[in-house]
């Protein structure tokens, strides 16, 4: 088991140092950063004296250490185009992206359960394939296009929603909430379900099948002959018995909550982290698009190992695999 | 010919409705995409053939300056909506095809690299992918959309960005090309007519291209068609986020981002008919690349 998390945990650190790689050469390649600093007015002296205050007359490993080291720490560096640390921009946005990202999977879990179960138990009942159709052609549509149609729905239609932005927010300390003002929670509701809609479909369909092949085993069989009331045999003894795997998506699906919300924090003008990224991207500002690779792959890599392990520990045979 | 008319697939095919209706929609869209020159009224990017005074005209309603008359009415700068999605839908196509056959050509050559050769070549060719599986394809493409777009100079941007997109789009889905076909050359590299090829003295390279090559085609062709509907997906969401197809030469996307900007103002026709030809379009295409997995793959059905 141990030399099963020290093989995982060193892979996990050899990915990490592959995105740092990438996020550092990104700055290398990419433009001359004393181009960025000096104006045009310059000597052959002062590029020589920034280069060697800058460390950048360094070997690229030397860089790339420093780089690391920096960033292990926090530390950006300044965004080219608002001028702020990258660092404190990224702690800014922050609370928008994660309180999105909350909503959205808390909707995508207590749907996806609800209607998976839902059309597990009503296998040949109308609604239940209704849905099923319905959630085909939800997974074809494009993220975006989802946002617009519910946006042209409810917000210029009916009316009933905002369209953009985030309401009004509370700071507590350095966080800013939308949880406590009505307007805060109205602009939350259209950004979340476009988030967690695809995820929703996902844990539903993954709940049905799971439920389907539970229901056919033979304790359910038993229970049934003990006389347990259905609602008993349903959620006590199927639903219990089909989480594992439902667990693992939604733990991998974490991490792609987050990434989609690029999309969705962009359809609703959402001040968020990935407003900013599409930003960055747009107006080339590399310290900010370095910093989110190397926040997002620190994520993603540690989620992966996470379930990884957790499953190394439920699985005892994929301790022997790998 | 006959031949392809008897064949097992013809016959999945004549008795499936979706992918009789799915394959003429794709047929339907292609080909006006390709024809767009000769079937479009008005050249959008002319810019001599604009007249701004049409700006806004609703769809079949003439204009009430100018009681010009339009289809799908027009934009904001008198753009016939009908000519921009036929120009847009050509992008958005060619795009789609371009990036999946890079990545169908990367995947390939370095599956059976890998599968082939074996050794260090196949670790770090494998491993590439892993870490490239971690993250999802569009994140990586945008990522290599940035990259691309800081490395060139800022006068050559807008007329690169198409390349730029079909390389992002086609790097980011190379792994799913890659995974199989090395599988399957493991098969291949195994079997007497390979053993039979390098006794006679044949090039490594040559047993690869011309021998394995042609026997693991059949699954790389299914994820061919499923890739087209996800790279049409993919660059049309880059677009709209903006970091895509420029409103210089506007794809679908970038016709759905324009149209986003008028959906309050009562404006809705610049933004609905664009929106329902993606719509159309990736639904067919992903309809028909589901069919061609179960019709190719027996086992599945």
């Amino acid at each position: 088991m141990l030399s099963f998390i020290i093989k995982r945990v060193g892979q996990s650190i050899l990915v990490l140092l592959i995105t740092g790689l990438v996020a550092f050469s990104m700055f290398t390649f990419v433009g001359d950063p004393i181009d960025n600093m000096l104006g045009q007015e310059r000597t052959m002296e002062d590029v020589e004296r920034l280069r060697q205050q800058l460390g950048l007359d360094q070997p690229f490993i030397v860089q790339y250490y420093r780089f690391l080291e920096q960033a292990v720490q926090g530390n950006f560096g300044v965004s080219y185009r608002q001028g702020r640390p990258v660092a404190e921009i990224l702690l800014e946005r922050a609370p928008a992206t994660l309180e999105l990202a909350a909503v959205s999977g808390i909707f995508a879990i207590v749907l996806g359960i609800a209607l998976g179960v839902f059309t597990a138990i009503r296998r040949d009942g109308v609604a239940a394939n209704l849905i099923m159709s319905a959630s085909l052609i939800g997974v074809s549509l494009p993220t975006f296009l989802i946002g617009i149609l519910l946006i042209y729905l409810f917000s210029v239609e009916l009316g009933w929603l905002p369209s953009f932005g985030r309401g009004e927010t509370v700071k507590i300390g350095g966080w800013s909430t939308g949880f406590l003002t009505e307007s805060g929670l109205k602009a939350l509701i259209l950004p979340s379900i476009t988030l967690g809609l695809y995820q929703m479909t996902l844990i539903m369909r993954l709940v049905r099948s799971e439920m389907l092949e539970v229901l056919r085993q033979d304790y359910i069989r038993f229970a049934k002959a003990r006389g347990l009331s259905d609602r008993v045999i349903n959620f006590r003894h199927a639903l219990k018995n089909t989480m594992v795997p439902v667990i693992t998506v939604i733990g991998l699906q974490l991490g792609s909550i987050i990434a989609f919300a690029i999309i969705t924090e962009t359809v609703f003008q959402w001040p968020g982290v990935g407003l900013l990224f599409i930003n960055a991207i747009q107006f080339v500002d590399i310290p900010v698009m370095a910093a989110y690779l190397m926040l997002i792959s620190v994520m993603f890599v540690g989620i992966n190992l996470l379930v990884d392990i957790l499953y190394a520990f439920i699985d005892p045979r994929l301790r022997v695999a790998a | 010919m006959t031949r392809f008319f008897e064949s097992d697939i013809f016959y999945a095919f004549r008795s499936s409705p979706v992918a009789i209706v799915s394959a003429i929609v794709t047929a339907l869209l292609v080909l006006s995409a390709v024809l767009a020159p000769l079937i479009a009224p008005t050249n959008p990017f002319d810019p001599a053939s604009l007249n701004l005074m049409n700006g806004f005209t609703p769809p079949m309603e003439p204009n009430a300056f100018t009681g010009d008359s339009f289809f799908l009415g027009t934009d904001d700068q008198g753009r016939d909506v009908f000519s921009t999605i036929l120009y847009g839908l050509r992008i958005s196509l060619f795009v789609g095809f371009a990036a999946v056959l890079f990545a169908m050509i990367l995947g390939i050559l370095l599956g059976l690299l890998s599968g082939y050769v074996g050794g260090w070549t196949e670790t770090i060719i494998m491993r590439a992918a892993d870490v490239q599986l971690t993250f999802p394809s569009i994140l990586v493409a945008m990522l290599i959309f940035g990259i691309a777009k800081g490395i060139t100079p800022v006068e050559y941007r807008d007329q690169m960005a198409i390349w730029v997109l079909i390389l992002a789009i086609g790097l980011s889905d190379w792994v799913q090309f890659a995974r199989v076909v090395r599988g399957a050359t493991l098969v291949e590299k195994s079997k007497d007519y390979v053993a039979a090829a390098r006794l006679i003295g044949r090039s490594p390279l040559t047993i690869m291209i011309r021998h394995i090559l042609p026997n693991v085609l059949s699954p790389v062709l299914v994820i061919a068609t499923i890739s087209l509907a996800l790279a049409i997906i993919a660059e049309a969401t880059l677009s709209f986020l903006g970091v895509g197809a420029p409103p210089t030469q506007p794809s679908l996307g970038t016709l759905i981002r324009i149209g986003q900007g008028f959906l309050f103002s009562g404006e809705w026709w610049i933004l609905f008919f664009p929106a329902c030809t993606l719509l159309a379009l990736a639904l067919a295409v992903n309809l028909l690349g589901d069919w061609l997995r179960d019709a190719l793959n027996p086992r599945l059905r």
